[in-house]
């Protein structure tokens, strides 16, 4: 059975700071695996050792079977990726975003034009298709990110946070979209914050201060702890954390390449 | 506490925090004052110069050695034919030659003028005539002792002694060194600014400072002074350099030439914000400022080239360059010892200056938000 | 390969659809160079003067109409007082006192030797020392004319056989000494060096602190590939303002145009490639828009000044020449004039053009190899 990802007291540091701890988990393939945990809990510093764009200080990784330390950039061509920040060009507009990237992942003419023509009918942008996409409203935009992210159709997505600051009607449409991805067989690794999502993955982990504190389906993980919701569950491991070291809740500016300096 | 004074703080930490960009704003004006006060320089020495002797004999032998004894010169090569030479200039091996005449001995002996060639590359016209001049003298100076060689001639002797007054020694940095300052001053003064305001509008910040009781004008008076603070710091640091290292003197009052130097570097915060109120762009903003500030006050505010020797229109356009007015200040303040009364008319000018930009900026800044 | 069309093709649009850009790429340079080609000289003309003539005879007189005449003095004063032209100096109304004493032509009649003196306002330097130079011209041709004009004056036999050189100028290559072809083509340059280098540095450093820099680092795209797609948009911008620049410097101010114009673009195309690796590397070492404008100002100004654009590197001391053979627009500002004016061809330009070739190697490694896709 190939597992999509699979960690192994994965970990990283950042000098006296250790950001992600001795993580062990695996994704296997057409799963929906939500990554939760509090900010600051290390989630994206996982998601980025996972895609090739940090290097982890220890343990060992494989995602699409290949080694994050020796073969990251195979590990490129077979996933996706969502960052937390906006990464689409705003004043590109979406048909122009889209063959950028199908370009990059060496899609040929034709397929950049079929798929364009299926994801603004999916997404219902072809109006728009052609505005800069600065003028979409911001759960549109994050669509469409998603959208192309998986524009090659890589068998592997990392999404992070994909959903923040979105509406709710929105992001029900989100999740709509991550299971017809997981339909097709593409296994998603979503983080966010927002517990009511949880009940919509297959399995989950809850960081916990760079720790995995509880891993599995959310009802095992339910009925194990007694909990009768995932964020009850979240409050109940993440408490002690919280009240013992504040100072978690603030990562190092690296970790998430703020923009530094005056305003 | 008033609202400005906690903008004014509020500024103040931003630029506390960003140690990196601090150390290279202080540092980038002295260490460009260093650099170009001592690589900036018209003098000529070192000519390249090539001969071309088709037949040589004592005569051109001893003219040429006129020109290898000095520092002045120096003889790259000694070529046969004219057409020698063309290939030296296009290499830039050599900058100028001088031509000599098959029996040059012989006519200076009889009465017939020896004829010389001075050719020089004037690519660069300007030191081409400078070239020219000095080969002249060199030329003219061995001939006016051929001539006192030989008893029985009648010439009239003019002589002139020069003073060169306000920069005896004609050094160079005394001459381009409070020119720099000005330079090197107003791009930093107007990208601070414009980087600043900028930077507020890209990640949105600006909404929470204008819905804030304060008012536009002092928005900008906020994002200014400390700014102002930071230049100032900067002029000081610049004159101590021009001081110690360059040995400009400073024969006018330090006093009066900060307080200059607090107008210029308000005109210049003030065309930066200028810059900036147009656009939400840093890049937009920066370009602007840069394209703005560099070109024109290299060449139009006196530093380098002097405004006399301009045609009209470009003495006019000068006349609203700010730099060119605080070159002329610092040049009287440093190098002539003079103060307000002789500077007035330019303090007023560069003040006006300042005080017109700062209200043509809140102006646009007001009405691109209102 | 065809990645780096389709990034190139993005940025490339990302330019065009910026109209504040587009000005400021290709109108601001033109309209910088139309009005500041007339600025760079330091020809003497009409260089006011203030005459204080103590002697006021005919031979005093005969002196100040000679400078009047000369094309380079205006006398924008007489006054008998020292004092008063002392003055004028030092309120900058005047560049240069002619001071001629009281007995000077009592001087020149008896001893056929005077002396005047020269006061000169040395504040702006060069400007001194040519007013020194034609001052002492005049005066020379003015000694000469007295000598041959009125030699029954001088109680002499007459001017008698005296060696003399004939001696005539050439100003190759510009002999009308034209300032306006010396300056386009140098001006054209800093401003195409200028927007490349910022344009490069600023566009990288925003795409880290916005974010779709890791978006791209997370696709299989190569660093080289990255680098090219990055950089070739710019590339052909600044080939473009280049060849607009050229255009207007040949036909507004007739620039010549003596060399050969492939070659020229030829080696403009290789420099580009370091104004832009320069530009490449900044954005690599900063973490910000910010930061990235600073340092590229900084370098910027250094390779400006330093160029030889405004001031001979000649005059330069010798470790600033040093430091200047480092400096890739001074190379190019150098060919990019031998071409132009001297019509030199691919064997005079050898030297420079190594610099620049070797410049372009290293800045593009360097630029490839500090690239990380992965942060450690």
């Amino acid at each position: 059975m190939n597992r999509a990802i699979e960690a192994n007291e994965l970990t990283r540091r950042f000098g006296a700071f250790t950001a992600v701890d001795r993580i062990s988990f695996d994704v296997r393939q057409g799963e929906v695996f939500g990554f939760l945990g509090a900010n600051g809990a290390g989630k994206t510093t996982a998601i980025r050792m996972l895609t090739g764009l940090l290097t982890p200080s220890g343990g060992s990784a494989r995602v699409a079977g290949h080694d994050v330390y020796t073969e990251g950039e195979k590990i490129k061509r077979s996933i996706g990726y969502m960052s937390q920040r906006f990464s689409l060009y705003e004043d590109l507009s979406p048909r122009e975003n889209i063959r950028l990237y199908g370009g990059i992942y060496d899609l040929t003419a034709p397929e950049i034009r079929e798929r364009t023509a299926a994801m603004l009918s999916r997404l219902g942008l072809e109006s728009v298709g052609s505005r800069p996409v600065r003028e979409l409203p911001v759960g549109w935009r994050q669509k469409l990110a998603f959208s192309v992210a998986l524009l090659h159709r890589p068998s592997i997505v990392f999404l992070d946070e994909p959903t923040s600051g979105v509406d709710p009607v929105t992001r029900r449409q989100f999740w709509e979209l991550i299971y017809e991805a997981a339909a097709r067989g593409t296994s998603v690794l979503v983080t966010t914050h927002y517990m009511d999502e949880a009940e919509y993955c297959d399995r989950l982990s809850i960081m916990v201060a760079g720790r995995i504190a509880a891993l599995g389906a959310p009802a095992e993980l339910k009925q194990q702890h007694g909990t009768s919701s995932i964020d009850d569950l979240f409050v109940r491991l993440a408490r002690p954390a919280v009240s013992e070291q504040p100072s978690r809740l603030a990562p190092p500016a690296q970790d998430k390449g703020e923009s530094k300096g005056p305003a | 506490m008033s609202p400005l004074v906690a903008l004014l703080r509020k500024e103040t930490y931003h630029i506390r925090r960003d140690r990196r960009t601090l150390v290279v704003v202080l540092a980038l004006p002295v260490v460009q004052v260093l650099l170009f006060g001592s690589a900036i320089r018209t003098d000529v020495d070192r000519v390249r110069l090539a001969i071309v002797d088709p037949a040589p004999d004592e005569a051109t032998l001893e003219l040429r050695n006129r020109f290898t004894a000095t520092d002045t010169f120096r003889l790259v090569a000694v070529v046969p034919r004219a057409s020698d030479l063309d290939p030296l200039f296009r290499t830039s091996q050599a900058q100028a030659g001088v031509v000599l005449p098959v029996g040059f001995a012989e006519d200076l002996a009889g009465r017939s003028p020896a004829p010389v060639q001075i050719i020089v590359d004037a690519t660069d016209p300007n030191t081409g005539s400078v070239l020219r001049a000095y080969i002249e003298a060199v030329i003219r100076g061995y001939e006016l002792e051929q001539v006192r060689l030989k008893a029985d001639t009648t010439t009239i002797q003019i002589g002139a002694t020069s003073r060169m007054r306000f920069n005896p020694t004609r050094e160079s940095s005394n001459v381009f060194v409070p020119g720099l300052m000005a330079f090197v001053l107003t791009i930093l003064a107007s990208l601070m600014t414009a980087i600043s305001l900028t930077r507020e509008k890209e990640t949105g910040t600006i909404e929470a400072l204008l819905v804030s009781p304060l008012r536009p004008w002092s928005i900008i008076l906020g994002k200014v002074l400390p700014y102002l603070a930071i230049g100032v710091v900067a002029a000081v640091a610049i004159i101590v350099e021009a001081r110690l290292v360059f040995g400009v003197p400073l024969r006018g009052s330090a006093v009066l030439l900060i307080f200059e130097a607090v107008l210029f570097i308000l005109a210049s915060l003030a065309l930066g914000i200028l810059v900036s109120t147009r656009t939400y762009s840093q890049r937009v903003a920066t370009m602007g400022a840069m394209l703005i500030s560099m070109l024109p006050n290299i060449l139009l505010s006196g530093f380098i080239f002097p405004i006399e020797s301009m045609p009209l229109l470009l003495r006019v356009i000068s006349q609203v360059v700010p730099g060119q007015w605080f070159v002329t200040i610092a040049r009287g303040i440093m190098l002539k010892g003079v103060g307000l009364e002789y500077l007035w008319k330019e303090t007023l000018v560069l003040g006006g200056i300042a005080v017109l930009l700062l209200a043509v900026s809140t102006r646009a800044f007001k009405a691109r938000l209102g | 390969m065809r990645r780096v069309f389709f990034l190139a093709q993005a940025e490339l649009l990302h330019v065009v659809r910026d109209r504040a850009t587009l000005a400021q790429v290709f109108v601001i340079p033109m309209v910088q160079i139309l009005i500041l080609a007339n600025a760079a000289t330091f020809e003497i003309r009409d260089t006011r003067m203030w005459v204080v003539d103590l002697d006021r005879t005919v031979v005093s007189r005969g002196l100040v109409n000679r400078f009047a005449a000369s094309g380079h003095f205006d006398i924008a004063g007489t006054t008998p007082s020292l004092d008063a032209a002392n003055d004028a100096l030092l309120r900058g109304e005047t560049t240069l006192a002619l001071v001629i004493p009281r007995d000077f032509e009592t001087d020149v009649v008896r001893t056929r030797h005077a002396n005047v003196e020269l006061v000169v306002n040395a504040e702006k330097g060069a400007a001194a020392g040519l007013v020194q130079a034609y001052a002492a011209t005049i005066l020379g041709a003015y000694s000469a004319e007295l000598a041959r004009l009125r030699p029954s004056d001088f109680g002499a036999a007459g001017p008698a056989a005296a060696p003399r050189i004939d001696i005539r100028h050439r100003s190759r290559y510009n002999p009308t000494l034209n300032y306006q072809h010396y300056m386009v083509p140098g001006l054209l340059v800093a401003l195409v060096t200028m927007i490349g280098t910022l344009l490069t540095a600023q566009n990288i450093a925003r795409e880290k602190e916005l974010g779709t820099l890791e978006q791209l680092n997370v696709t299989p795209i190569t660093r080289g590939q990255f680098i090219a797609g990055k950089l070739l948009p710019f590339w052909l911008v600044g080939l473009i303002e280049l060849a607009l620049g050229l255009t207007l410097g040949v036909v507004v101010f007739d620039v010549p145009v003596r060399g050969s114009v492939p070659l020229l673009f030829g080696v403009a195309a290789l420099y580009l490639l370091v104004a832009l690796g320069i530009g490449l590397w900044i954005s690599t070492i900063v973490d910000t828009q910010q930061q990235a404008m600073f340092v590229a100002f900084f370098i910027i100004n250094i390779y400006m000044l330093m160029s030889g654009l405004f001031t001979p590197i000649d005059s330069m001391a010798p470790w600033a020449q040093t430091f200047a053979e480092l400096n890739p627009v001074r190379h190019f500002v150098a060919i990019s004039r031998a071409i132009l004016i001297k019509g030199a061809g691919l064997a005079d330009i050898g030297r420079p053009l190594t610099f620049l070739a070797v410049f372009a190697a290293v800045v593009l490694t360097s630029a490839v190899l500090q690239y990380r896709k992965r942060a450690a």
